[in-house]
């Protein structure tokens, strides 16, 4: 264990990239949960006489139309697009694990069935689906976790499908099998802990798109709704004055721009690292 | 005489059938094992010798029911264990066991020496949570490992020493019967003697049967008493070690024992064909 370990993260290390977007990732995440104590003012708090102000050392990133500041209103945006992106993605990984593994391991017919479930949800173009599910249930921040989550597993259970088809065959499977060990246990103790580590590293570049999701449909209106602030929706409402004020468009903008940016950087440098490690199993 | 046959296997059959092509041509069925028949006495080595391929693996996933046949039956302590409920198969799992061929593979490479071995002892409640880690000690030692192994991971052992943790995993359950398949061809030859020596002992004291597959002869006579030769499917020889080697009547039991190399370069031996 610890020499697998040690290993990813040499390689690990050596991505200067991956490094970068982790320590974006945790700076993010560090101002997302003391954004109450970092933001200079209340976000809500309007002051009309200073409306449309650009960035200064008064108001870092300027203020908007109602004389809100835009950087406080960023900070706690990003509470939104962080815990929407964390919630959606968990719910995907839960979905996807339990019908990829039970397609994976029991096969055959059960396999057949969900697989072909699996095909049916992504013949649906899923941003409109969303859209559409919104629209029923009312844009609320709760419905977006739920929905970006419920259409966006069908990867992750294709993946820990494939994942398990190949652990099945493997020897301690079958040895666990001989000793009369439960399927639950086998599914759970033996198989998923070793497929597991891939599934994690899709994740990471799943939570990019489920941001950049929640940032679109609060930018159309159907995500997290005014005045709470979200990146998408201080988007939406600076869009107006893209000419007179660009910094209400510029920075939610690049905020979107470099999280994603980071995640699907660490992502990819997860990967790298752990694949020399699977790579080297396989030889074993 | 009947009631000395620990595990009987009668007219036994794997067919494979290849996915047909998306243009629907026809492949041939393979045979793994076409028609065995075979028998093995309480307390017996039974060597069951072939090339690769020739259907030795499935025919030990069959008797332990890890896959279904195409036709025949496995009779273990006379009980069909084609035939019984899955609640059934699960209780007897632990009777049969096995042991296999690939030392790095076979062990949960997530999982410490202590859960590994210790897992079959809780899942069928045969120790109490205290007296499992003197079990897995016991173990352990029993195999030719120290007590305190139990803590480290796989990988942190040799093929040879995985394979020992391997066999005590199985003996874990107390089984009665053992298929070791192969136990010994991925290890180097020093190392080969000592897993076979410590097979051979287990097997007085704990009053073990086995039935060892393997491709190389010399090694399955070292250990058995009875020897089958199976050839693309079928059993085509059974006999006892000493008869097989002295007179062998099967023309591809010839083969094998011409193909066993000698260890003396002076010496000729007669070359035949097949």
């Amino acid at each position: 264990m610890l020499k697998q370990r040690s290993l990813f993260w040499i390689y690990f290390k050596k991505n200067r990239l991956a490094i970068a977007g982790a320590s974006t990732i945790s700076a993010i995440f560090l101002m997302a949960i003391f954004a109450h104590l970092i933001a200079p003012y209340d976000p809500g708090e309007t002051d009309i006489a200073t409306k449309l102000a650009p960035p200064s050392f008064k108001h870092l990133l300027g203020t908007d139309q109602l004389g809100r500041d835009v950087f406080s209103r960023m900070l706690y945006g990003s509470r939104v697009s962080l815990s929407v992106g964390f919630v959606a993605v968990s719910i995907s990984l839960f979905i996807g694990i339990i019908v990829g593994s039970i397609a994976g391991y029991y096969g055959k017919i059960v396999d057949s069935v969900l697989m072909r479930f699996v095909d049916i949800m992504m013949c649906f173009p899923a941003f409109f689906l969303m859209l559409t599910i919104i629209a029923l249930l009312g844009p609320k921040i709760h419905h977006v976790m739920i929905v970006i989550g419920a259409t966006s597993w069908m990867g992750t259970a294709r993946f820990v499908r494939a994942e398990f088809l190949s652990l099945r065959e493997r020897d301690f499977v079958q040895a666990a099998k001989v000793l009369g060990i439960s399927d639950k246990r086998i599914i759970f103790r033996h198989m998923l802990p070793n497929a597991l580590a891939p599934v994690f590293v899709t994740a990471t570049i799943d939570m990019a798109t489920a941001i950049l999701i929640e940032a679109s449909l609060s930018f159309l209106g159907f995500g997290v709704q005014p005045p709470a602030p979200s990146w998408g929706n201080i988007l939406t409402e600076g869009r107006i004055y893209i000419f007179d004020a660009w910094w209400l468009t510029l920075f939610p903008g690049l905020a979107i721009l470099i999280t994603v940016l980071s995640f699907n950087l660490l992502g990819e440098g997860l990967r790298d690292a752990l694949d020399p490690r699977l790579r080297e199993e396989g030889i074993k | 005489m009947w009631d000395d046959i620990l595990l009987e296997v009668r007219d036994l059959k794997k067919y494979f059938y290849p996915p047909r092509g998306v243009f629907g041509g026809s492949k041939e069925v393979i045979r793994a094992v076409d028609g065995v028949d075979l028998y093995i006495r309480r307390g017996e080595t039974l060597g069951l010798v072939g090339e690769s391929g020739c259907g030795k693996t499935t025919m030990a996933k069959l008797i332990l029911g890890l896959v279904k046949p195409t036709s025949g039956d496995v009779f273990f302590e006379q009980r069909n264990i084609f035939k019984l409920g899955k609640r059934e198969l699960r209780r007897l799992r632990p009777s049969m066991q096995l042991i296999f061929q690939d030392p790095y593979g076979s062990l949960n490479p997530r999982m410490n020496v202590k859960g590994i071995i210790a897992e079959g002892l809780r899942f069928h409640k045969l120790e109490t949570r205290k007296s499992e880690e003197q079990r897995v000690a016991e173990l352990l030692e029993m195999v030719g490992l120290k007590p305190k192994d139990m803590y480290r991971y796989p990988h942190e052992f040799s093929g040879g020493q995985r394979q020992r943790i391997s066999i005590a995993r199985a003996l874990s359950v107390n089984p009665k019967f053992i298929i070791a398949d192969e136990p010994v061809s991925a290890l180097d030859v020093s190392i080969q003697a000592q897993i076979l020596n410590l097979l051979m002992e287990l097997k007085e004291t704990l009053n073990l049967t086995y039935l060892f597959i393997s491709h190389d002869l010399m090694v399955v006579k070292h250990i058995s008493d009875r020897i089958a030769v199976m050839h693309r499917g079928k059993i085509v020889e059974t006999a006892t070690t000493w008869e097989l080697f002295q007179n062998p009547s099967h023309p591809y039991t010839k083969m094998l024992l011409t193909a066993i190399p000698i260890p003396d370069p002076d010496i000729q031996r007669p070359t035949m064909s097949f």
